[in-house]
């Protein structure tokens, strides 16, 4: 999700060759392929609806409508996103500023809320909120930390002496901050904004309780007026074109230069810039972003809770949702776990061409909102492969494929720290390279996989709109049966949900946290 | 190390695996019913249903057209017993796709032919009146408009809403299009789109003119009764505007029932319809919170409502509604 530091070491490097069992070369490739599905779904789809209908489809005003929209929030939300990120991750990284660790939390804390709850504590309490200010106020209210997150990692890992020797050469301390400090944390900037974009594009909760159409709440409006109908699909085809032109748009911008401090030894410590009087308003500023990112939810849901009392808990649907959930999210966590091991471990062991493009596949899909994966498996299911049509296998198919990247992420961190020469000693003694994998790597890198369950498993549990198409019958989660609950504007009785949602949260807000602390070798 | 991983890993899996599967799949002998129905009430009905015979429901919720589009896609193997809709079209769909089984006479006896096509392939389950809720303090009465092609007027500009995403104003505009005709119809959607305000549900219309953030909105009437019942905070500053004069927004919907041609549970299938349609069913829809009216022979609607009779309501055949035509000029008009 957050804090890709992807590990580029080749230390562990193995020759490519006959070693990569083979079983392992073909679930990486089976998973890939799978992942494949939604873009070929759409691409097969639109060849289907035929070229005039498409035109008929696409180009009309109410495209252009949320073409509009749809930009106009990534445009807005993004830079915003990023000033507030940037500036908060220097105050709590590298100023003098009171308390740093514990406005470090709260710079973390509105990770978990999830977003469509965030809109539901603002809408509660401001019924006439709505529309672009209030979407990008809250985009920027729920997002920031995705920025915030990987720009104070690199701030702390940051080497003071290039920054020194700026400032010796004659560089104020802020045309310092621009020419040193600000490219180093490009990468961050620009990996924290893709997935901010992404984020855009896909939430639907948020958006269509502010009535701000996007392309996600507009499909959706399709889907409930005509199932999987042609024009729904083509709204899919559209926000699927904006996602990877987004994906394209990053990758063209990044840069390819290094950032690496080269030479032996270890970085000095950072002697944090003095704030002097400017102190009172940096404290301001993070109190404001503190009340307004985690105030206002904290308060209206508590508010809503108290007026629900013991009543609002004895909803008899409350505590089935509870379990489904749970048990969807360990079943889909388990899952795409076991999915991404084998692309972890060539990635880090078989560097190759083709498992290259097998990861992309991933990366990709992964970028498509849950909507556009979730059309692509129910036409295909209910089509082509009806034993499987509203199983659970099924929704598990769309969460591996939507959160595969998450696990791929951490698992392939845990991976890279168990060495390859451990795997060829136990080689040496017997053991098949599945073997070695089985008994040594996988156990050495059980945190990162622990990781992975755990991101995995979180994004499951707040998970909408694939699971509001693909559920099996009878299914209800806490996302879904608050949503139910929110569309009756019965919110007395969406609080209970909204709470265990965030209670469900917060042990990945403490990881997300944790780990950044830790990437950075504090 | 590898073996404590890898047996926690398996245990989970597999306790996971059938915990889920005795929770989510139906059970052999209930059945399953595809509900665009208000969930509560559809449970209300189950939980009757089901405590009078043991026979087991397992419910999917949905929305008319969005289930009606399923089923129709299902076709033949569709996991649904029985469909359960808010409003005429997507069961007129279903019916015009085959997929409807014959109720049994029993059942369509049971409900006042007013509200049931003569074929006998779904009936009325209960019915909702269009309505116009509008804000006591921006306008009195001889302000409201005289009928709801009125909204269309450049006078109405910015100052109404609806839910057009919803299969209840997608009803309406489905017996607008059986009444004045494809043109007129895509016309006063081309009105609406400048005119109106869109919501995502009747109940934040009602809210929004509770807060006069607009005038009015087209709604069904129960939701202002809903809300009084309860505690009135999003409609303490509202009333109700009946259209009647078989205006196009006097138009009153039937929620339809049908059991499925291709249910393996036809008797149990046919046996629920029963129930929904006869004493119990209608029952509780005079006696709980839905406020939606009665449509068996006979059965009383709650006391609170205006009744049907005083509705002067526009003679419409249900079963010729037509939700695909609705969804795509309401898509040409760019509402959706």
């Amino acid at each position: 999700m957050a804090a890709h530091d992807s590990p580029t070491s080749t230390a562990g490097l193995r020759r490519p060759g006959r070693q990569v069992p083979l079983w392992l070369q073909g679930s990486s490739l089976l998973v890939s392929l799978l992942a494949l599905l939604p873009v070929v779904f759409i691409v097969a789809i639109s060849i289907q609806t035929g070229w005039n209908t498409v035109v008929q489809l696409v180009f009309r005003p109410r495209v252009a409508e949320l073409l509009l929209n749809t930009s106009l929030l990534v445009i807005l939300t993004v830079p915003l996103c990023t000033l507030l990120g940037v500036t908060l991750a220097w105050l709590t990284e590298r100023s003098t500023l009171p308390a740093r660790g514990c406005w470090r939390m709260l710079a973390v804390a509105p990770l978990a809320v999830p977003a469509f709850v965030h809109s539901y504590a603002w809408i509660s309490l401001l019924p006439a909120f709505n529309g672009v200010s209030a979407a990008v106020l809250l985009s920027v209210i729920a997002y920031t930390p995705f920025i915030y997150l990987p720009v104070s990692a690199a701030l702390r890992r940051m080497d003071p002496a290039l920054e020194d020797s700026a400032a010796s050469l004659g560089l104020t301390p802020l045309a310092v901050f621009r020419r040193v400090t600000l490219p180093q944390l490009k990468l961050a900037i620009w990996g924290g904004g893709l997935l901010v974009s992404l984020h855009l594009l896909a939430e639907y909760g948020l958006y269509a309780m502010l009535r701000f159409d996007t392309f996600t709440t507009a499909i959706f409006d399709q889907f409930q007026s005509s199932f999987n109908g042609p024009a729904a699909n083509m709204l899919a085809g559209v926000l699927a074109l904006c996602c990877l032109g987004l994906l394209w748009l990053e990758a063209g911008t990044r840069g390819n230069a290094r950032y690496a401090r080269l030479g032996s030894g270890s970085a000095r410590q950072m002697t944090p810039a003095r704030l002097g009087a400017w102190t009172v308003p940096a404290l301001l500023l993070c109190l404001l972003s503190g009340v307004l990112s985690l105030g206002v939810p904290l308060i209206t849901l508590g508010h809503w809770l108290w007026k629900g009392g013991i009543e609002a808990w004895q909803n008899d649907s409350l505590w089935p949702a509870l379990q489904q959930t749970v048990l969807l999210g360990l079943l889909g966590a388990v899952l795409t776990v076991l999915a991404a091991v084998p692309l972890a471990w060539l990635s880090v062991r078989a560097v190759s061409r083709l498992q290259r493009l097998q990861e992309s596949c991933n990366y990709i899909t992964s970028a498509l909102p849950g909507i556009v994966t979730a059309l692509a498996l129910v036409t295909i299911t209910i089509h082509y492969a009806r034993p499987l049509y509203q199983t659970i296998v099924t929704i598990l198919l769309a969460y591996l494929l939507m959160f595969l990247p998450r696990a791929l992420v951490s698992l392939r961190a845990g991976i890279a720290q168990a060495p390859a020469e451990l795997e060829q000693a136990a080689g040496s003694l017997g053991s098949t390279p599945g073997q070695a994998l089985r008994r040594v790597t996988l156990p050495l890198a059980a945190p990162g996989a622990a990781a992975g369950l755990a991101m995995v498993f979180l994004a499951i549990s707040n998970e909408l709109t694939a699971t509001l198409l693909l559920a099996p019958n009878g299914t209800r989660t806490l996302a879904t049966g608050f949503w139910a609950m929110t569309s009756e504007i019965d919110y007395m009785m969406a609080a209970p949900y909204a709470l265990l949602m965030v209670l469900l949260s917060l042990p990945l807000t403490w990881l997300l946290h944790d780990h950044s602390k830790r990437s950075a070798g504090r | 190390m590898s073996r404590p991983f890898a047996r926690i890993t398996t245990t989970l899996l597999v306790s996971a695996l059938f915990a889920t599967t005795a929770h989510a799949a139906p059970s052999a002998d209930g059945i399953v019913v595809y509900n665009a129905q208000h969930e509560s009430l559809t449970k209300s009905w189950v939980e009757g249903f089901t405590k009078e015979t043991g026979i087991k429901v397992t419910v999917r919720n949905g929305s008319d057209s969005e289930m009606g589009n399923q089923i129709v896609q299902e076709g033949a193997a569709s996991p649904a017993d029985v469909f359960l809709t808010e409003n005429s079209p997507a069961m007129v769909l279903v019916d015009n796709a085959k997929l409807l089984a014959p109720l049994s006479p029993a059942t369509t006896a049971q409900v006042d032919p007013a509200f049931r096509p003569a074929h006998g392939r779904w009936v009325g389950i209960a019915a909702r009146s269009t309505v116009f809720v509008y804000n006591k303090n921006r306008l009195t009465p001889k302000e409201l408009p005289k009928s709801m092609l009125d909204l269309a007027k450049p006078e109405w500009k910015g100052r109404w809403g609806a839910a057009p995403a919803g299969a209840d104003f997608q009803a309406i505009v489905s017996a607008l299009l059986e009444q004045k005709g494809e043109a007129a119809t895509l016309a006063w959607l081309k009105a609406m789109k400048t005119n109106a305000q869109p919501y995502k549900g009747n109940s934040v219309v009602m809210k929004a003119v509770n807060a006069s953030q607009i005038d009015g909105g087209v709604i069904y009437h129960y939701y202002y009764f809903g809300d009084q019942n309860k505690t009135g905070e999003n409609s303490k500053n509202t009333a109700l505007h009946y259209f009647k004069q078989q205006d196009p927004g006097a138009f009153v919907s039937i929620s339809g029932g049908g059991v499925l041609a291709s249910s393996k549970h036809k008797e149990e299938a046919q046996a629920f319809l029963k129930w929904i349609t006869g004493k119990g069913g209608q029952n509780i829809l005079r006696t709980e919170n839905s406020f939606e009216y009665a449509v068996g022979q006979g059965a009383q609607s709650n006391p609170k409502l205006v009744p049907l009779k005083d509705l002067d309501a526009p003679k419409i055949d249900a079963s010729r509604l037509n939700s695909r035509k609705t969804v795509e000029l309401m898509t040409q008009a760019g509402l959706l």
